[in-house]
């Protein structure tokens, strides 16, 4: 199964690039469907007693210690289902476009999707690496093909700057892999990979090494410039992408391999990291408050949230990583929303500026509900989806340290002054020419923005489902490796 | 009972889900129907709670279990006890009235379903808040009652000041719920539970003045502060009156802003265990009690004065908590109630036959046009102005007396001088309203009229309850009824302390009929002067530019908006911008550049490898994914 979620997304991938024509969209929309129900038959079938789940293993290099072995613990179902969830809504939302070559970009979509459940699933170091870097390949053409103004330039920093961090890591990846021993043997796996016992300043490289490929990722402040020009340059399908699910490859690469492989630098190096992430909350935060630009508010918005993520997971208490993990999927999903707000007003309007917007909420009722209940769901009101989220998270880095938490409790009353102030300058007081006449929601609008409203307040009201799905491997995890 | 108890808040969940799903298509009376009908069938499941509880005390019951993290279980789960269902009946019997007075004066405005909806989520909201038995519970309704004042203080979106006004009020409440949920986290790593049962039962393990008690107790009235609109966190209830008026009245002056009140009241187990921070709530109450009042005296918009009224009385409130006196608190609560949201809905249907005319500069002499609005104003005036015998006599005068036994006479002394400004700003605002010459145009004079009955019935009622209330808690020297019948109610789950520490107890009869009599006469005086300089003589408040020295410090609200803005608003902008533009853009992201410039060349040339057809590559590359998966699987 766990096979299967990656080989759906790559072959229809290479079906797209191989038919060509205006159709492979629907193609595409199948292949997101189908992956999203064997997710949702893998859910089914998960026993969370188990260690692992689906698990999928094949030599490949085994003279090296090199295996083709996946699995699936609730940590990495969690991240499948958010990819294979937030995949179709991807699709669909770019059907609103046309480009050119369409085979071209759904081509790169599937690919990017196949690449991104391969990271989730990998039971190998190698192999995880080796998606992680596939994940970077389709987004950096779909981002220099279809981006906007100044994208090559944009782009390739963005692909330069995440593929030098990835670089680090692999020195990391293979420095502990050079200390395991199993029966005179190197090994990639896993399992013998978090055997490995480093001396502190030795773990302390190491960590570091993990750290900086993650840091830039998701990113963390001062890791963080190549990310708001990015996501503003890059093409919704690719922003959506980029801040749904693959900036949740670097928060999911803390809990699963950075930490687990040394956790003995955890010690020395958490603290900072946390102060980073810490900072980044604020100052990213502070950043967004004056933003005109939409999608860069938004941007910004998503340095601060995942800011919070990672101090929590950071801070290595059950209730700080079950609040990161859960919000994780929380983010995604409400990311994905804003960012389709962000193309529906560009595409109505011609402009992301906050100043040429206002008065929406008269010609567009609808549409401002909507709007309202992922915005809602972004401040983390309670009841949306962003708060059990928060609420943990908050509590785990408080736990962590009392000036922490107090520093990153600023999130809730910055997150309500730019989210607020943006709804208010776009929807509300009085229309103008451009916004008198603003179309209501249209039947591919009320789909997704309709699924990710429900979503909203149906995580908002039960997180408890997505909580027992990683609760025991989060147990698991927290007992193999004290700190 | 305990089956239904959900039914409560969760009946005026569903009237919003089909009011704003299909109130657009759907004749204005059934969507005022729904929205009245689930907050009146709600009032009634209180009431039969309300019989039981009294018979057989506090029923819980548990729904689901929302989150278990760690040690932290959160269960969505009710516990209704005296003081719930109290703030319960209130909740819902004021909504429900409010409710229907809102059918006839929204009758015209395009969102009506919307506004029928929002106040519906409101009550869910509320009844979240004081209906939960742990303290997430209690925030989630905290944090829901704020979203919906946004929603309703923005109701009139197109306007831009109204949406910024709504903007201020929650951003403001926001600082307040930081307060709060670190108190929360503060009280789950003390207690290793948040659920009230659990917090109060081994809170009586600490002995007073326990630091970590005081420093709970602190954090949380900082989330009082911002939802009942204390010093410093205040200023965004006089701009929250941009809602429409039946708002103004639930939210800004019923319900909502006495959140703060019932959250302490709630946690009295805990505050008398801290004399600090008993000290605290009651130095914050006080100064706002005067300060908002010096600001009601010399307001012209007829809501604004009510505003500060409100913040001015929510002060007095948090005198009582801190002396000590938490059933005072939580009776001035329901008498306030009463009479603060007749005079809002009184002053709403005054609007209503002016037109939207808020000054009362511009108005005068309505006594005649509108006469049942007219004396169910003076009730209400009367009431607050502790007229003998009426609701706000007896609140406010068990509120002093307390104050002189547990406070001393300075704080009684302060207290009182509160309550003697209320007095004369109401009175000014009642005589300048519907006394001497009609100021207003010729147009606003043709167009004056009484408002229909569905709007004046509530009033009656409200107006009734304003005059009656005060004999729910007699006091004790007065030998009528039952005497105290309120403060025993509460027993079970109130005990009042005497923050010294020692025991409590009255007031020599003798001086507390003293202290009535004394704040009682004064109260007399202060309504026949100002009859006779408003009424009788006709003065009238000056025009703005008129304005000179103290009268023009408190018509500008001690200029406190302006210098929260040079001091907090505007340093945070121009922060906002120094860190984009230097920090960010400059500082660091030239810094990466500097590096990646070098970086650059080298990547030049790696693309030089890549100069072909990127079909080809694509293609290339997904096959040889593919053809590894090919051989490991084979």
């Amino acid at each position: 199964m766990s096979l299967l979620l990656i080989l759906i997304p790559l072959l229809s991938s290479l079906a797209i690039f191989a038919l060509r024509g205006a159709n492979v969209r629907y193609v595409a929309l199948a292949a997101a469907v189908a992956n999203l129900a064997v997710t949702a038959a893998a859910w089914a079938g998960f026993d969370s007693s188990a260690a692992v789940n689906h698990a999928f293993s094949a030599p490949w290099v085994p003279q090296a210690g090199i295996s083709f072995s996946l699995s699936m613990d609730g940590i990495s179902l969690l991240l499948v289902a958010l990819t294979n969830l937030l995949a179709p809504l991807i699709v669909l939302s770019s059907y609103n476009r046309s480009f050119g070559q369409d085979a071209r970009y759904y081509g790169l979509v599937l690919m990017m999707i196949g690449a991104l459940n391969g990271v989730f699933l990998a039971d190998d170091g190698l192999l995880f690496y080796i998606f992680y870097e596939l994940a970077l390949i389709p987004i950096y053409f779909i981002c220099a093909i279809w981006g906007g103004d100044d994208r090559i330039r944009v782009t390739l920093k963005f692909f330069i700057y995440t593929f030098i961090g990835s670089l680090f890591m692999l020195v990391s990846l293979l420095w502990v892999y050079m200390q395991t021993n199993v029966e005179g043997h190197h090994s990639f796996a896993w399992t013998d990979l978090v055997q490995v016992q480093l001396p502190e300043h030795t773990a302390n490289w190491v960590m570091l090494g993990f750290f900086l490929a993650f840091a830039v990722k998701m990113p963390v402040f001062p890791f963080h410039t190549w990310q708001p020009d990015t996501y503003v340059s890059a093409p919704t399908g690719g922003t959506m992408l980029l801040s749904g699910i693959m900036l949740k490859m670097g928060i999911y690469g803390v809990i699963r391999w950075m930490v687990p492989l040394a956790p003995e630098a955890m010690h020395t190096l958490a603290p900072t990291f946390i102060t980073l992430a810490v900072i980044g909350i604020v100052y990213a935060s502070i950043i967004a408050i004056k933003q005109s630009d939409l999608k860069r508010l938004i941007a910004y918005s998503s340095i601060a949230h995942v800011g919070l993520i990672a101090a929590g997971v950071l801070a290595w208490n059950k209730t700080g990583v079950q609040g990161g993990l859960i919000q994780m999927l929380n983010h995604g999903i409400n990311v994905v929303g804003l960012f389709y707000v962000v193309d529906l007003l560009e595409r109505r309007l011609g402009t992301r500026s906050l100043s040429d917007m206002g008065g929406i909420a008269k010609s567009a009722p609808r549409f401002a509900t909507l709007f309202m209940i992922i915005t809602l769901g972004a401040v983390a009101v309670p009841l949306t989806n962003g708060f059990p989220g928060e609420f943990m998270l908050l509590n785990g880095v408080w736990k962590y340290n009392f000036w922490a938490g107090l520093a990153a409790g600023f999130t809730i009353i910055f997150g309500a002054v730019y989210m607020l102030r943006a709804y208010g300058l776009a929807m509300f007081g009085t229309t103008n020419d451009n916004t008198e006449r603003f179309a209501d929601v249209e039947t591919r609008d009320w789909i997704v923005l309709g699924a990710i409203a429900a979503l909203v307040i149906l995580l908002g009201f039960f997180p408890q489902i997505v909580l027992n799905l990683t609760d025991a491997s989060v147990n698991r995890i927290l007992g193999a490796v004290q700190i | 009972m305990q089956q239904l108890i959900p039914l409560i808040p969760f009946l005026p969940l569903i009237g919003f889900a089909i009011n704003g799903l299909f109130g657009r298509n759907m004749s204005k009376t059934l969507v005022g129907a729904i929205g009245s009908g689930t907050v009146l069938i709600s009032f009634l499941l209180s009431v039969a709670c309300f019989n039981q509880v009294s018979a057989s005390g506090p029923i819980h019951s548990v729904l689901y279990n929302f989150f278990t993290v760690d040690s932290l279980r959160v269960d969505f789960s009710f516990l209704v006890d005296q003081l719930s269902v109290w703030m319960m009946l209130i909740v819902t019997g004021v909504g429900f009235l409010i409710h229907v007075y809102s059918m006839g004066y929204m009758h015209d405005d395009e969102g009506y379903w919307k506004f029928f909806a929002y106040l519906n989520l409101f009550i869910f909201s509320m009844l979240l808040l004081v209906m939960g038995d742990n303290f997430l519970m209690l925030f989630f309704g905290w944090e829901g009652v704020g979203l919906c004042s946004y929603l309703l203080i923005g109701f009139w979106y197109h306007n831009r000041e109204y949406g910024h006004a709504a903007r201020k009020a929650f951003i403001m409440n926001r600082i307040g719920d930081l307060g709060l949920l670190l108190g929360i986290f503060l009280i789950y790593n003390t207690f290793g539970s948040i659920s009230y049962a659990d917090v109060f039962a081994s809170a009586k393990n600490f002995t007073a003045g326990d630091p970590t008690i005081t420093a709970i107790c602190i954090l949380l009235f900082i989330g009082a502060m911002g939802k009942s609109a204390q010093i410093p966190l205040y200023t965004w209830l006089p701009d929250a009156m941009a809602g429409p008026t039946p708002v103004s009245a639930l939210i800004h002056a019923a319900t909502m802003v006495t959140a703060g009140i019932y959250l302490v009241a709630r946690c009295n187990g805990l505050y008398s265990l801290s004399p600090d921070a008993l000290h605290l709530v009651a130095l914050v109450g006080l100064l706002t009690s005067i300060f908002a009042a010096l600001i009601g005296l010399r307001q012209n918009d007829i809501k604004k004065v009510l505003a500060y009224s409100t913040v001015s009385q929510l002060g007095l409130m948090f005198v009582a908590l801190g002396m000590g006196a938490y059933t005072s608190a939580m009776f001035h609560v329901t008498t306030h109630a009463f009479f603060k949201a007749l005079l809002f809905l009184g002053a709403g249907s005054v609007i209503h036959a002016m037109g939207g005319e808020q000054d009362i500069r511009n108005m005068g002499g309505l006594r005649k046009a509108l006469p049942i609005t007219f004396w169910v104003f003076l009730i209400g005036t009367f009431a607050i102005a502790g007229f003998p015998l009426m609701a706000g006599f007896f609140s406010k005068d068990e509120i002093f007396a307390n104050t002189w036994a547990a406070g001393g006479k300075l704080w009684w002394g302060f207290a009182g001088l509160g309550g003697m400004l209320t007095a004369i700003y109401m009175c000014r605002l009642l005589f300048v309203t519907f006394f001497g010459q009609f100021r207003g145009t010729e147009e606003q004079k043709h167009h004056l009229h009484e408002s229909p009955l569905v709007m004046t019935l509530p009033l009656i009622v409200l107006a009734v309850l304003s005059l009656a209330g005060g004999f729910l808690n007699i006091p004790h020297f007065m030998h009528i009824g039952t005497p105290q019948w309120l403060e025993h109610f509460f027993e079970p789950v109130v005990t009042n302390v005497n923050p010294h520490g020692g025991e409590l107890h009255h007031l020599e009869a003798s001086t507390e009929w003293s202290l009535m009599i004394f704040t009682t006469s004064l109260a007399l005086v202060v309504i026949a002067v100002s009859y006779y300089i408003y009424a009788v003589r006709g003065s009238r408040p000056v025009t703005d530019a008129e304005q000179t020295g103290l009268t023009k410090l408190f018509a500008h609200k001690f200029y406190v908006d302006e210098i929260y803005d040079t001091v907090f608003v505007r340093p945070v902008e121009r922060l906002s911008k120094l860190f984009h533009y230097y920090v960010d853009i400059w500082g660091i992201d030239g810094a990466v550049n500097g590096v990646g410039n070098g970086i650059q060349a080298l990547g030049a040339q790696f693309r030089r490898l890549q100069n072909g057809n990127i079909e080809y590559y694509l293609l290339s590359m997904v096959a040889g994914a593919i053809l590894i998966l090919l051989v490991v699987f084979l």
